[in-house]
C-alpha cells in the first residue's frame, strides 16, 4: 500500500478552563492517503474540528496536544510557528465555515490572493496576479478581471467561499482541510461548491478532509468516513459500509434521525434520546452509553477500543465483540 | 381556555374553513439614500403572496436566504405591518390593526424562533419566561395555578418540572428550543409560526424537536406555518409546501405532489440540490446545478423573477409575469391542490 499522506496516532487534546480540564480529543488515530477524501462526521462538541486545529497548530492558548502527527513521514506536532507557516497554505490548506470572517475585510481580494503565492512560492507580483486570476476563473467566479480588485464585502456568500477555495488551492496543496465549508450557504450554492470541490479533487489529485455534520455531503463526496462522538472515533470505514452497514449504535442512530428527502415522510423520526455529552465530565466507560438503546451494564465501566469489525471497518462498541 | 377576553372563540371555525387567509400580501421596505434621504427604492421582501391555512394543517414555507420567508411569517402575525394585501384571521381582517386591538388575537397566534437561547431573557427563570403569556392573558390566575400550568406544559414538551427555577444558560440548545415551544404552547394557540425552529440544532436533537412538534400538533390540533430552508425537514413535517423566490410564490402544492413531481424549474433545482445521505443514490442522481446567485431584491428581474437562473428561460419569460396556475385540483374540481407560477410548466 502507498504511504499515508497524514498519519495521526494517539492524538489527545485538552483545554485548561476555569471550570477544569476539557477533553476535546481523546486518543484519536487515523491515516489519510494521497488523493483520498475523508469525511469527519459528528455533532457539535464531538471534537471533529479540534482534531485538525490541533494538528495544524491552531489551538487556542489554553489547549495542549499529545500524540503524534506525521505529514509525509515527518512529525509536525510541536513544530515552531515558522515551520508550520511554511506548511500551512503551501502543502496543507484550510477552508472554514464562514468565509466573511476568514477574509480580511480591509484588503482587496487581489492582495489576499497574490500574497499567498508571493509568500510561499516567491512569485513576482505579475506572475502571482496572473495565476490568481486563472484560479478565480477555475473556481467559477464570473468576470474575474472585474472582481479581482474588489473588497470581500462586495462578494456574495457563495462567491466568498469560492475565493477561499481559490486561495486554498493556489499553492496546489497536497491536503485540503474543509471545515463545514457549505453550512452557511444556501442549498443551490452548496451544490455548486460541492461539485467544484469534487472536480478539483479529480483534476489536481488533492486529498480532502471534509468536516461536517451533514451526512448527505459526506455521501456525495467522501471515500472514507470517521464518525466522532465525545472526542473519540466511534466508527471508521469506507463510505458505503458506513451508510449501508453501520455497526456502531451512534452511527445507526445518526442515520435514522436524518429526515430524508427521498423517502415518504413518516410521522415519526427515530431520534437519539438525551444530549451530546459534556466534555468536562465524559460518562465513564463508553461515552455514548447514556443515550444508547442497546447499552448494558458493562458499557458503563469498560471503555470500548476501536476494533476491526469487517474488512476495512472499525467500530468502538464492546457489544460487537 | 377559560379566557377573560376571549374574542376569537365567538367565531367558531368549522374544520373546512381556513383559520387564516392571506390575500395578495405585500411587504415592501423603503430604502432611503436619495436627496434629503428621499425614498428612492424599495426592497420587495414579500410581493403578492396568497394562501389559506386550515385548522390542524402544517404549511411548509421553503426558500433560500432572502426569499422573504421570515418576513412573510412576521407579516402574518402583524409583527411587521404589510404594505398591501390582507390577512384574514378567523374571519376578521387583522391587517394593520393597532397593537391594542391586535392584542386579544395574539393569544391564538404564537411564534418560535431560530436561535433558542437568544430568544429567551437570560435574567429570568424559565418558569417566568414560560408563564409570561399567562400573566398577560390570564392575569386572574394566582401564583399556584400559574405554576401548575407551567409545570404541566413543561412536562408536555419534555422538560423536568423541577427545573422551573433555572435560568436559560443552564440549558442546551435543544432544551432551550423546548422552553420556546412551551412558552408558545401555554395558551394553546390555534396557530404557531415556526421560524427555522431546528436549524441551529444538531441532527439528533433536531429529530427530537421535530417529533415533539408533530406530537403536540396531534394532541392540540394547532396549525403550523413551518418556515425553513431545509427541504428534508419541511417534507417531514408539512401537509402542504410553498416555495418562495424573491418574495413570490413559485409553487404551492400538497407535500407528496411537490416532492414527487415538482413542476417549477426552481423547485426542481432546489430538490435536486439537497444531498441525500445515501452514497449510491447521491452519486448517481441527476442534479440541476443552478448558475449564479440570487438577484438583488431591490432590482428584481422583469417578467419571471427566476428567469436569470432558469435553465429554460427565453424571451417570453422576460416579458410575462407568470401567475399561479392550477396543475391539479382537489375533489371539488375548483380548489387547486397544486399550483405553479411558470408559463412553460406544461412543456418542461
Amino acid at each position: 500500500m502507498t504511504k499515508p499522506l497524514l498519519d495521526v496516532s494517539h492524538l489527545s487534546t485538552t483545554f485548561k478552563t476555569p471550570d477544569g480540564l476539557v477533553n476535546a480529543v481523546n486518543d484519536v488515530s487515523f491515516q489519510l492517503y494521497p488523493g483520498e477524501s475523508l469525511g469527519i462526521v459528528g455533532e457539535s462538541g464531538s471534537g471533529k474540528t479540534q482534531v485538525f486545529m490541533s494538528l495544524m497548530g491552531l489551538l487556542a492558548d489554553n489547549g495542549k496536544t499529545e500524540g503524534s502527527v506525521k505529514f509525509l513521514g515527518e512529525e509536525i506536532l510541536g513544530r515552531s510557528a515558522h515551520d508550520l507557516n511554511n506548511l500551512r497554505g503551501n502543502q496543507i490548506s484550510l477552508i472554514f465555515q464562514d468565509p466573511m470572517t476568514s477574509l480580511n475585510p480591509y484588503l482587496k481580494v487581489s492582495r489576499q490572493l497574490t500574497e499567498v503565492l508571493m509568500e510561499h512560492k516567491g512569485a513576482s507580483q505579475g506572475e502571482a496576479r496572473k495565476r490568481s486570476l486563472e484560479m478565480l476563473a477555475k473556481v467559477g467566479i464570473p468576470e474575474p478581471e472585474k472582481r479581482f480588485d474588489m473588497y470581500p464585502h462586495e462578494f456574495s456568500g457563495g462567491m466568498r467561499q469560492r475565493v477561499m477555495i481559490a486561495m486554498a488551492l493556489l499553492c496546489q496543496p497536497q491536503l485540503l482541510i474543509a471545515d463545514e465549508p457549505t453550512t452557511a450557504l444556501d442549498v443551490t450554492i452548496q451544490a455548486q461548491i460541492l461539485r467544484l470541490m469534487g472536480d478539483l479533487k479529480e483534476e489536481m489529485n488533492t486529498s480532502i478532509v471534509m468536516i461536517t455534520h451533514d451526512l448527505g455531503v459526506v455521501a456525495g463526496l467522501c471515500d472514507r468516513v470517521l464518525v466522532m462522538y465525545g472526542g473519540r472515533i466511534v466508527e471508521a470505514g469506507p463510505v458505503r459500509e458506513i451508510f449501508y452497514t453501520p455497526r456502531h449504535p451512534y452511527t445507526k442512530g445518526l442515520l435514522a434521525s436524518m429526515p430524508r428527502l427521498d423517502e415518504l415522510g413518516e410521522s415519526h423520526l427515530n431520534s437519539i434520546p438525551g444530549q451530546p455529552p459534556n466534555l468536562q465530565h465524559l460518562p465513564k466507560g463508553c461515552a455514548f452509553h447514556p443515550r444508547c438503546p442497546q447499552a448494558e451494564e458493562r458499557c458503563q465501566s469498560a471503555h470500548p477500543p476501536l476494533r476491526r469489525v469487517a474488512d476495512q471497518q472499525l467500530s468502538a462498541c464492546i457489544l460487537e465483540a | 381556555m377559560e379566557g377573560a377576553m376571549n374574542v376569537s372563540t365567538a367565531n367558531a371555525v368549522s374544520p373546512d374553513q381556513p383559520i387564516l387567509s392571506v390575500k395578495d400580501l405585500k411587504v415592501h421596505f423603503a430604502l432611503g439614500g436619495g436627496f434629503f434621504n428621499k425614498v428612492t427604492r424599495h426592497v420587495k421582501a414579500v410581493d403578492g403572496v396568497s394562501f389559506d391555512l386550515k385548522p390542524g394543517e402544517t404549511l411548509g414555507i421553503v426558500g433560500e436566504s432572502g426569499c422573504g420567508k421570515s418576513t412573510l411569517g412576521r407579516a402574518v402575525l402583524q409583527l411587521i405591518t404589510p404594505s398591501d394585501g390582507q390577512v384574514v384571521w378567523l374571519g376578521d381582517d387583522i391587517t394593520g390593526l393597532p397593537p391594542k386591538t391586535m392584542r386579544p388575537h395574539r393569544q391564538n397566534m404564537q411564534i418560535i424562533f431560530q436561535d433558542p437561547l437568544a430568544s429567551l431573557n437570560p435574567r429570568r427563570t424559565i418558569g417566568d419566561i414560560i408563564a409570561e403569556p399567562l400573566m398577560t392573558f390570564h392575569p386572574h390566575l394566582n401564583k399556584t395555578e400559574r405554576k401548575k400550568k407551567v409545570q404541566q406544559i413543561m412536562e408536555k414538551v419534555g422538560l423536568l418540572p423541577q427545573m422551573i427555577n433555572r435560568y436559560p444558560h443552564e440549558f442546551s440548545g435543544g432544551q432551550c428550543q423546548r422552553i420556546g415551544i412551551a412558552r408558545a404552547m401555554i395558551l394553546q394557540p390555534k396557530l404557531i409560526v415556526c421560524d427555522e425552529p431546528v436549524s441551529a440544532l444538531d441532527v439528533s436533537i433536531q429529530a427530537q424537536i421535530i417529533n415533539l412538534l408533530t406530537e403536540l400538533q396531534k394532541e392540540f390540533g394547532m396549525s403550523l406555518l413551518f418556515i425553513s430552508h431545509d427541504l428534508s425537514v419541511v417534507r417531514h413535517v408539512s401537509h402542504r409546501v410553498m416555495v418562495l423566490y424573491l418574495g413570490k410564490i413559485m409553487e404551492l402544492a400538497d407535500k407528496d405532489d411537490i416532492y414527487r413531481s415538482p413542476k417549477h424549474p426552481y423547485t426542481q433545482a432546489l430538490i435536486s440540490a439537497v444531498p441525500i445521505p445515501d452514497p449510491d443514490l447521491e452519486r448517481n442522481k441527476s442534479s440541476i446545478v443552478l448558475k449564479g446567485d440570487l438577484p438583488s431584491p431591490i432590482n428584481p428581474p422583469s417578467g419571471c423573477v427566476f428567469r436569470t437562473r432558469c435553465p429554460y428561460a427565453d424571451e417570453q419569460c422576460r416579458d410575462i409575469v407568470p401567475a399561479l396556475e392550477g396543475v391539479s385540483f382537489s375533489n371539488d374540481d375548483v380548489t387547486p391542490s397544486h399550483e405553479v407560477a411558470c408559463i412553460k410548466w406544461q412543456n418542461l
